[in-house]
């Protein structure tokens, strides 16, 4: 009733092609963007900061690079752990190497960076594909943190062995290091996020999206009409590896401000994204937002609920939030291979129709 | 003899011991992929499961104890028994056949037909189900687990000194091999037999590998590939647990048990996903590569200690040495050429 494109005329081939080309769609889009810029930051506390929103944002610029590789590619990676490892540690080289450049360039090199070594990692990819790569990828995982632990040079010869973020201040309000305001660091990483997910979605709509997804399709076809497995493949690994680790700077620079490599990104945290994007959406921008909300806030509510409300011991709500993400992923590969966001095209689609569906 | 030779031998025949426990865990995933083509990624965290139901089970612990006292603020612990080992034994048998025709009936009948890497991923969350729901049966305190036969024929623990003692006389240097290891390597060696007796000599075994080689030709004379699936995974299980016994005597029954599943991987990738005596001989070239790397280049004590790399090693070498494999020979040592590329 409310929701349909009826009436809603494009005039030009620029209205016809953008992104969301129902008028309600767009006003929720600036609506959300309104309420993230100008409304969160003015009622922020630290709790929420650090507990959903830090958190969040951070998954989900991560889950979009996954995604990329993995939903839109096709390309298996358990190596998100390392590659958001070799961000962090690219991110604290620059910050103590290069105090005076500004720690936003600092964090888009540190994707750069990033991005070189995924490429890296990606080249047998040119050979092997499913979980024989998906195991080609877990030796990144587990070199890339041996070497962040082993190579003095990585962590400037510490005692501790730790990377600790230095204080860096974006126009003269510190973002880094301990004293630094929720809405200072929510911002900071919202910047990022809005960039990193409009990048990601024009991508994915043009011309190296098509290619990626050909690969995914069917290799051998993508082959046949013309895209170059080689470069598909690799810019996949590159732009996956350049959101990871714009993730990966940020988790350590602004979450964490201390990182112990094995505790901060072992393969816990390549399962955790893998997870993410499974229940939010293999191959769609939204679903990793869907998935990093729905991961960050399911640990949450368990804990609100069993040890808030029902007085339970921690550890067995640990015990059963394995359960329960194990259960919901055995559950959407069954029941919705597509995840939250195929649940969330669905009623949408329902509603274009409601509430006269014939 | 020089003592570093003797030394160096002494590595080499540890990692040998230790490639045949890899090798265990890898024959539970080479039966699965063979039978059903799905990638087991749970295979580790059914071998920790088998183990603490084993030890649960043995010192009668109740199942669920904290969840019951959490939810109805009792406290039941124990029910006050110990189980012998044997029975034990046999309940955990039962209690992995339970959960291969659960996992069957609940999981992979629903994802028939779908592409391999979807049912990897399906697996890896198995994996996590089966982790939170065994620490929630069992509790997850570290439990050490001791397996004794009738007849005080228990696994041994400690350095064997008879070849302790034989080295010391012959060498005048001391020859460290841990007993748990021996025995092992005597039960992997019977278990392999057993596999191979079975699924040469037996119906079951047959229809088994003809359901390995042609799905649909196997349906058409009559075999049942729910029964064999269901057979299969237990079959798994069933190496799981001798291999969650081992584990378990040698370090503990805890979390760490799980990540052996991932050292499996490459020992696969270098045997081959769908050979039996690729997943053995894969072990050993992993366990005796990386405990010799590791004193080689990880401590520095080859070649005057030129290369000195601060140890560790044995957490990535397995995987890289796995990756090299990849590029140069993608379906491993025996394996089928099955790879497709591009």
């Amino acid at each position: 009733m409310f929701y349909r494109e009826a009436g809603d005329f494009k005039t030009t081939y620029a209205a016809d092609n953008q992104t969301f080309p129902i008028k309600i769609d767009r006003m929720g889009y600036y609506v959300a963007l309104l309420v993230a810029f100008l409304i969160i930051p003015f009622t922020i506390n630290d709790y929420w900061a650090n507990a959903i929103l830090l958190p969040f944002l951070i998954y989900s610029i991560a889950a979009i690079g996954l995604n990329i590789l993995v939903g839109y590619c096709g390309q298996v990676s358990l190596g998100t752990g390392g590659f958001m490892a070799v961000g962090a540690y690219a991110c604290y080289k620059l910050m103590t190497s290069f105090p005076e450049v500004s720690i936003f360039f600092h964090v888009l090199l540190s994707g750069g960076i990033t991005a070189l070594v995924c490429i890296l990692f990606g080249l047998p990819s040119l050979r092997i594909k499913g979980f024989y790569l998906a195991v080609a990828t877990l030796a990144a995982q587990f070199f890339l943190v041996w070497l962040f632990n082993r190579v003095p040079w990585f962590y400037n010869y510490s005692a501790s062995g730790q990377i600790n973020a230095p204080e860096r201040t974006v126009f003269g309000v510190p973002v880094t290091g301990p004293n630094t305001e929720s809405w200072a660091t929510y911002l900071f990483c919202l910047v990022f996020l809005v960039i990193c997910a409009l990048v990601a979605r024009n991508l994915t709509r043009g011309m190296a999206g098509r290619k990626w997804m050909a690969i995914r399709d069917m290799d051998i076809a993508a082959e046949i009409i013309g895209v170059n497995p080689l470069k598909a493949k690799l810019t996949a690994f590159g732009v996956s590896g350049f959101f990871i680790g714009i993730s990966g700077a940020l988790f350590f620079a602004l979450y964490l401000g201390a990182v112990e490599v094995g505790e901060a990104f072992g393969i816990q945290k390549s399962f955790l994204v893998l997870f993410m994007i499974i229940i939010g959406g293999l191959g769609s921008i939204f679903g990793s937002f869907a998935g990093a909300a729905f991961l960050v806030l399911l640990p949450v509510v368990l804990k609100v609920v069993g040890v808030d409300w029902l007085g339970w011991p921690t550890d067995i709500v640990a015990h059963l939030q394995l359960v329960i993400v194990g259960g919901l992923i055995v559950m959407f590969l069954i029941l919705e291979p597509h995840g939250l966001a195929q649940l969330w095209r669905v009623a949408k689609q329902k509603l274009r129709l409601w509430p006269f569906p014939h | 003899m020089p003592e570093q030779l003797v030394f160096a031998m002494e590595v080499f025949t540890n990692g040998l011991m230790a490639g045949v426990l890899y090798a265990l865990v890898a024959l539970g995933f080479v039966l699965i992929y063979k039978a059903s083509g799905i990638f087991n990624f749970a295979q580790g965290v059914m071998a920790l499961f088998a183990a603490m139901t084993l030890v649960g089970i043995q010192n009668g612990q109740v199942p669920f104890a904290h969840l019951i006292n959490a939810i109805f603020g009792t406290h039941v612990h124990s029910f006050g028994w110990n189980v012998p080992s044997l029975f034990a034994l046999i309940f955990t048998v039962g209690v992995m056949i339970l959960l291969a025709w659960a996992v069957q009936r609940f999981v992979f009948r629903h994802l028939v037909g779908q592409e391999p890497i979807i049912l990897f991923m399906a697996t890896i969350g198995l994996a996590y189900f089966l982790e939170g729901f065994a620490d929630l049966m069992w509790n997850s305190e570290i439990k050490t687990l001791t397996f004794c036969l009738p007849g005080e024929l228990c696994l041994p623990q400690g350095m064997n000194l008879a070849i302790d003692d034989a080295a010391y006389n012959a060498w005048g240097v001391g020859f460290f091999i841990d007993n748990l290891d021996i025995t092992a390597t005597l039960v992997a060696i019977v278990l392999v037999i057993a596999l191979v007796a079975f699924s040469q000599y037996t119906k079951q075994g047959r229809a088994m590998r003809a359901v390995a080689d042609d799905h649909q030709a196997a349906l058409s004379v009559g075999i049942s590939l729910n029964f064999i699936w269901v057979l299969v995974w237990s079959l798994a299980g069933f190496v799981a647990l001798v291999a969650g016994i081992m584990w378990g005597a040698k370090s503990g029954v805890q979390f760490s048990l799980s990540l052996i599943a991932l050292k499996a991987l490459p020992v696969l990738m270098l045997g081959g996903f769908t050979s039996i005596p690729g997943a053995i001989v894969g072990g050993l070239i992993i366990g005796v590569g990386e405990k010799m790397f590791e004193y080689c280049f990880g401590i520095g004590q080859c070649f005057g200690g030129v290369i000195n790399l601060g140890g560790a090693t044995e957490n990535w070498f397995a995987y890289v040495l796995a990756l090299l494999f990849l590029v140069f020979r993608p379906q491993g040592l025996f394996g089928e050429k099955i790879i497709e590329r591009v």
